[in-house]
């Protein structure tokens, strides 16, 4: 393959005299060369970084067993798929699924849904205050979380909230401050005849929003919901504080649970394939939402 | 009005009070339970003369923020211009350097403390290459280096966020540097880069930003040891609110990391005016 295109390559040089010939011929030879070296550098460093995965896959499918032979098989066999029967076993790992589901879900939905409600009254409505409570919404999105946590512990202890849902849920009812800007940025590039128009034609200010505004703003609400589902899924800090019993925690404070609780044995087989299960539904996600993310990303410089 | 109400509710209960309350905590001594109890501006003193690990923190943080951010910035740059070629099958390659940054920080974790066993993926690696790999995570030299070596795999964010600043470099710039008689590195150097500028500074930002608060990694790959070699700032806050329940003092903790969270972004914006280029402003 390489030998053909080096020879089409050297074709033309047949043509006239000797001197730019030869110069001609230097000069593809090295173009090829370089073509060479940037895809195996391309090349080299992605399955550098994609290795870990597949080794993550590998370690899931090992019996217990197999980490300690020396030396380590390199492909699992037979491969150990009981691992992922058993993985059940180990912990409540169905609860947190189902409780990791839920806060994603309303996350997802709710949350991204108030955001948009949120961001289409700083974008659309002139009231009083408007200004100075989006400059607030700006300063909150670059408050770290870890100085308002301890208080918010506290609150919620004063209302039975904590080890239930509720601290990971209810918050997201009012829409997270970086949706709200995301949102609000991008209602202000669709024109405002547009709302005119229906407005004359009698809709009310929801009516706008539901059926002008965001039929036109599909691909911004998509991705703001792309990344509340992968912060969402996640999470780990917030949920680590507020969350105990084992069958109350979210399936990345569950992971963790694993490590530190009477499971301390090495489970290194199982805890890679929970990982795995964790991971699955996120990887999933980015196959078929990759321009989301991307654009989103591009857009903020902000991951999930 | 009407339409922001969610929101304002929920900012005055769950953000305004709680950030006025920490303020108020970080003078008290708060053991969760009880009543706080007013000692004025002792969290504050103790923190920065009695307190050993606090300063540990401090310094190991520094360490992780001076390799880690140019680090990540350099590789991501790297990659950047590697996948802003023509090639076939971009969308495969981009995945591979980007689907790390979304996976679970915890499920990360768990996967690097197997890399980075003494005979783990990394150290294997390194033998290729002749190198006899220390044992990372049991050695209070190598913990930090093998978190830095880890947050190297999350690259992808950073690098996004430069490929799409170098597909919005007009061609016509490098058309005329070509004209010029520039060759590949001048016009790197003379036309890409400062192109790049705002998004270099918008990752430095980030990144110094992050680097402050890790958390997840130092808990579950090394939990902060051996030796508080990899306690971070965040780290001891949550061992000190969370674990030993001194939850006046963590908020003097909390508020100590906000103030230098939010020093280093000024200092930033403030340097920024002299090297960051933004393309139709009049100012350089």
């Amino acid at each position: 393959m390489t030998a053909r295109t080096a020879d089409s390559n050297l074709a033309p040089a047949v043509v006239p005299s000797g001197g730019r010939t030869i110069r001609s011929r230097r000069v593809q030879a090295l173009q090829l060369l370089l073509r060479t070296f940037y895809y195996a550098v391309l090349i080299g460093a992605s399955i550098m970084y994609a290795i870990p995965f597949l080794w993550m896959i590998r370690a899931s499918l090992m019996s217990l067993d197999m980490f300690y032979v020396v030396p380590q098989p390199l492909v699992p066999n037979p491969p150990a798929w009981n691992n992922y029967t058993d993985v059940w076993q180990v912990g409540p790992v169905l609860w947190w699924i189902t409780n990791s589901t839920i806060v994603s879900f309303v996350g997802v939905t709710v949350g991204t849904f108030i955001s948009a409600l949120v961001a289409f009254g700083f974008a659309r409505l002139k009231f009083p205050g408007n200004r100075i409570l989006f400059l607030i919404v700006i300063s909150t999105m670059m408050l770290p979380q870890h100085v308002t946590i301890i208080p918010q512990v506290i609150l919620f202890r004063e209302l039975n909230w904590l080890d239930t849902l509720l601290p990971l849920i209810v918050p997201l009812l009012g829409g997270a401050p970086f949706y709200i800007f995301l949102l609000r940025q991008f209602f202000l590039t669709l024109p405002l005849e547009l709302d005119e128009a229906a407005s004359i034609d009698g809709a009310s200010r929801m009516r706008v929003f539901w059926t002008v505004i965001i039929p036109l703003s599909k691909p911004a609400i998509a991705t703001v919901a792309v990344f509340s589902f992968i912060s969402h899924w996640n999470d780990f800090f917030f949920p680590l504080i507020v969350l105990q019993s084992s069958e109350r925690l979210t399936l990345a404070v569950g992971m963790r649970w694993l490590q530190a609780g009477q499971y301390e044995a090495q489970r290194l087989h199982l805890q890679m394939a929970i990982a795995l299960i964790a991971v699955a539904p996120v990887v999933i996600l980015f196959f078929f939402a990759q321009k989301h993310f991307i654009r989103g990303i591009a857009l903020t410089g902000i991951k999930g | 009005m009407l339409f922001v109400t969610p929101w304002l509710i929920t900012f005055l209960w769950f953000t305004l009070g709680p950030f006025i309350a920490s303020i108020f905590l970080s003078f008290t001594n708060y053991r969760f339970i009880g009543l706080p109890e007013w000692v004025g501006l002792n969290n504050y003193v103790r923190l920065f003369t009695d307190d050993a690990k606090f300063i540990r923190s401090v310094i190991n943080t520094l360490y992780y923020t001076a390799v880690h951010v140019p680090g990540i910035m350099i590789m991501a740059f790297f990659v950047a211009i590697l996948l802003n070629q023509k090639v076939k099958g971009q969308p495969i390659y981009r995945t591979a350097f980007y689907l790390p940054s979304v996976t679970a920080g915890v499920a990360t974790a768990y996967l690097w403390i197997l890399l980075l066993q003494p005979n783990g993926l990394v150290n294997q690696f390194l033998g290729l290459v002749g190198i006899d790999g220390p044992n990372w995570l049991t050695s209070s030299t190598w913990a930090m280096p093998a978190l830095i070596l880890m947050s190297f795999w999350g690259l992808g964010t950073t690098m996004i966020i430069y490929l799409a600043a170098l597909q919005g470099i007009p061609q016509h710039l490098y058309e005329a540097a070509s004209v010029d008689g520039a060759g590949v590195i001048r016009k790197m150097w003379h036309v890409t880069v400062p192109m790049m500028t705002p998004a270099i500074f918008l990752t430095a930002v980030l990144q110094i930003i992050g680097s402050w608060q890790v958390f997840t990694q130092a808990l579950i790959v090394t939990n902060g040891g051996p030796r508080d070699s990899t306690l971070f700032i965040l780290l001891h806050l949550y061992r000190t609110g969370f674990e030993y329940f001194q939850m006046g003092y963590a908020s003097a903790i909390a508020w100590v990391l906000f103030v230098i969270i939010l020093v280093f972004t000024i200092l930033q914006f403030g340097v920024a005016r002299r090297w960051v280029y933004y393309e139709g402003s009049t100012e350089r």
